[in-house]
């Protein structure tokens, strides 16, 4: 690993574009990262935001075409995991990278047990016989708080409820004891009691096994309950990034701000109006010249429409190991 | 209907929806998921009535019974004084300008042939016999009241974002100037930031218009801020009507307790020292609900009297409706053996809030 230690991914300005009929998409604009072991690193942003496509983009995901991870850098066990075979790709996900995806019903395979499932990967990664599979597939069960794991095996994904496939996603994404846990929006399809069991597990997990894991959702009331860090992303690009706590109390940029304040509270006092974000996300045309955010920035000021952002550090720590932010605005620069 | 009070606009009373289940060669009857089990409450007008669960629970089937876009298997839904549930199909036809649906989904509920002129249109065509040119003015009229440029008026479904989709659903739905719109999930499939957009839209335009909403939705801290009272539906009954206010700060039945609780904050200090009321298990099968209570299989505080006795829906506070055994000591016997008890209270409870809202 080149620096800082004991992370255990590190991405250095990722970019991914789409090629589409319609002209290119650009759609990760030199995205850079890292994962401490250990953490629990939140990614919020809204929809075309670009934070599954980071994601995915990092372990060979997205089909080519159209997809094209163009440059950057993916540090994971000591090597540069874009520039890879195909194969050695396949030896790594689900061996080292697990990957829990949104919707629990319709990333199992409909024809296959569960037991199968769970099993495939400590075959393929592990090189496990069928027997000793399968015991370890029914502690996986156990351990993701399935009662009666045995003989759940041989159920199909069908019988199970939304709640217990996710559960079983997340025990076929840990079989192999992974370096890394990429969840994308693991509870966004569920309800919230059920949201809130899986969050309880993940907690479990995390004090039992030590797990680092990048946590992908929309929801920045779940951010709060389970994440160390949080990295927020606007049009495909990193606009805030710091630790959990220093984030809510003192967002720093005007969308994360904008973002925090959009949401009703469920305690405390009621407001009568809620703010909004006028406008619409910009629609990902070309690598960014300017803010992304400026058009629906209350701060947005000349440099801002002839300057992309770089990210700079809050609270003086290097950027990407405090708090930091892409943003001309500053709060001094508004008093003065 | 006969002492109902004046201000209620929406009377629903022991509404039921089954569904049928087939199975067998022989394509027998042998049983029917029941969606919505004996629900009954009223809508103030000028109010917001907040309708909240998880999926499953019903939500949705009784916003679209209350329209008779099902048609219900027992109970009566008075809007406006008809009872909608036993309309013929022309006077039901007639009565549609009253009561109108913004859907959940704005990408499947327009049609993506036809131009928003046409779609926000259609209404006026088929219950008004205004010519081209008046019903333009209106249409024109509409685009300006959910903050549509007039511009777009010849564009397709596909030209427009989510956001904008829903405002063309929420015009549509204003067209023949409603009093009730029943919204189901208005915004659920919508982003974050565009969310806040509809929901001030949805306000100013009951401000304006004095429009009585059906509230649907999962998002309990949007329902929060838009609903004047919240009812809380598990497995097709109404578990707490309460509200909003009251059942925010202390709900009272323990399925709004565990559902309020579970609830992400987005504030990292008060997320860490929160305890929650974490719910074993799954919600059961609405085709073969528990005997007794329907909540008793993952109650926190279940006793022997909720596996045997299904709770009546009865004032236990003012203004509160609690379906629970738990608050049995301080109902009124009435309430505990039959609905008739529970209505009364519940028409009671109404008059109340219908002078203090």
């Amino acid at each position: 690993m080149p620096d800082g230690g004991q992370a255990v991914l590190d991405v250095r300005d990722l970019v991914t574009v789409f090629r589409t009929r319609g002209g290119e998409v650009h759609a990760v604009n030199s995205v850079s990262f890292h994962l401490q072991s250990g953490e629990l690193l939140g990614v919020v942003g809204e929809s075309g935001s670009g934070k599954s496509v980071t994601m995915m983009s990092l372990i060979g995901l997205l089909p080519s075409p159209p997809a094209d991870v163009r440059s950057g850098e993916v540090w994971l066990g000591g090597r540069d995991i874009l520039k890879i075979s195909p194969a050695a790709l396949r030896d790594l996900r689900g061996d080292k990278v697990g990957f829990v995806f949104q919707d629990p019903m319709t990333s199992l395979n409909p024809v296959f047990t569960i037991g199968n499932q769970i099993m495939e990967p400590l075959i393929r990664h592990m090189c496990l016989s069928k027997a000793k599979a399968r015991v370890r597939a029914a502690e996986l069960l156990e351990l993701v708080g399935i009662p009666d794991a045995a003989s759940r095996l041989s159920a199909y994904p069908h019988q199970f409820s939304g709640g217990m496939r996710q559960r079983v996603m997340i025990a076929i994404a840990l079989a192999c004891d992974p370096d890394v846990l990429i969840a994308d929006e693991p509870t966004t399809a569920l309800d919230v009691t059920i949201q809130a069991q899986i969050l309880e597990l993940i907690k479990e997990l995390r004090a039992k096994l030590g797990m680092s894991i990048i946590w992908i959702t929309h929801d920045l009331g779940v951010i709060a309950g389970i994440a160390d860090r949080v990295m927020v992303m606007y049009a495909g690009q990193v606009v805030e990034q710091g630790p959990v706590k220093a984030l809510f109390a003192s967002p720093q940029h005007p969308y994360t701000r904008a973002l925090l304040k959009t949401i009703p509270a469920i305690t405390g006092p009621r407001e009568e109006r809620l703010q909004v974000i006028e406008g619409q996300p910009p629609i990902l045309v070309a690598t960014p010249v300017a803010c992304s955010f400026r058009a629906r920035c209350p701060h947005a000021f000349d440099r801002c429409h002839a300057e992309n952002p770089v990210r700079r550090a809050v609270d003086g720590l290097p950027v990407g190991r405090g708090h930091d932010v892409a943003c001309h605005w500053t709060a001094e620069a508004a008093h003065a | 209907m006969l002492d109902a009070p004046s201000q209620a606009l929406v009377q629903v009373r022991d509404l039921k929806m089954y569904f049928p289940i087939y199975s067998g060669i022989l394509r027998r009857h042998t049983g029917d998921v029941k969606a919505v089990d004996g629900v009954s409450f009223d809508i103030m007008a000028g109010e917001t009535l907040g309708l909240v669960g998880e999926s499953g629970c019903g939500k949705s089937t009784v916003g679209r019974a209350l329209l008779r876009l099902y048609d219900p298997t027992a109970g009566s839904v008075t809007i406006d004084g008809d009872d909608i549930a036993k309309l013929a199909p022309e006077a039901l036809r007639l009565k549609r300008p009253t009561m109108q649906m913004v859907f959940q989904d704005p990408q499947a509920s327009l049609n993506p042939r036809m131009p928003l002129s046409d779609i926000i249109g259609e209404p006026l065509i088929e219950h008004t016999n205004w010519n081209a040119e008046r019903r333009l003015e209106r249409i024109y009229e509409l685009m300006d009241a959910v903050g549509l440029n007039r511009r777009f008026a010849n564009r397709f479904p596909y030209e427009f974002s989510g956001g904008q989709r829903q405002r063309i659903g929420i015009a549509r739905a204003l067209a023949l100037n409603p009093k009730f719109i029943v919204c189901d999930e208005p915004i659920a499939a919508l982003d974050v930031s565009i969310q806040a957009q509809v929901v001030n839209l949805l306000e100013d335009l009951q401000d304006r218009l004095g429009l009585t909403y059906l509230f649907i939705s999962h998002d309990l801290s949007m329902v929060r801020h838009i609903a004047d009272r919240v009812a809380v539906m598990y497995l097709g009954r109404i578990a707490e009507l309460s509200p909003r206010d009251a059942l925010y700060s202390r709900p009272l039945h323990p399925y709004a307790e565990a559902l309020l609780s579970a609830v992400p904050e987005p504030d990292p200090n008060r997320e860490s020292s929160r305890s929650r009321i974490i719910l074993k298990g799954d919600v059961p099968s609405p085709a073969n609900p528990p005997k007794g209570c329907n909540f008793s299989t993952r109650c926190p505080r279940v006793f022997d009297r909720c596996r045997v006795e299904k709770p009546d829906l009865v004032q236990v506070e003012p203004g509160r409706l609690v379906a629970c055994h738990l608050y049995a000591a301080t109902t009124n016997p009435a309430g505990s053996t039959g609905r008739p008890g529970a209505t009364t209270q519940a028409k009671a409870e109404h008059n109340q809030q219908g002078v203090s809202v």
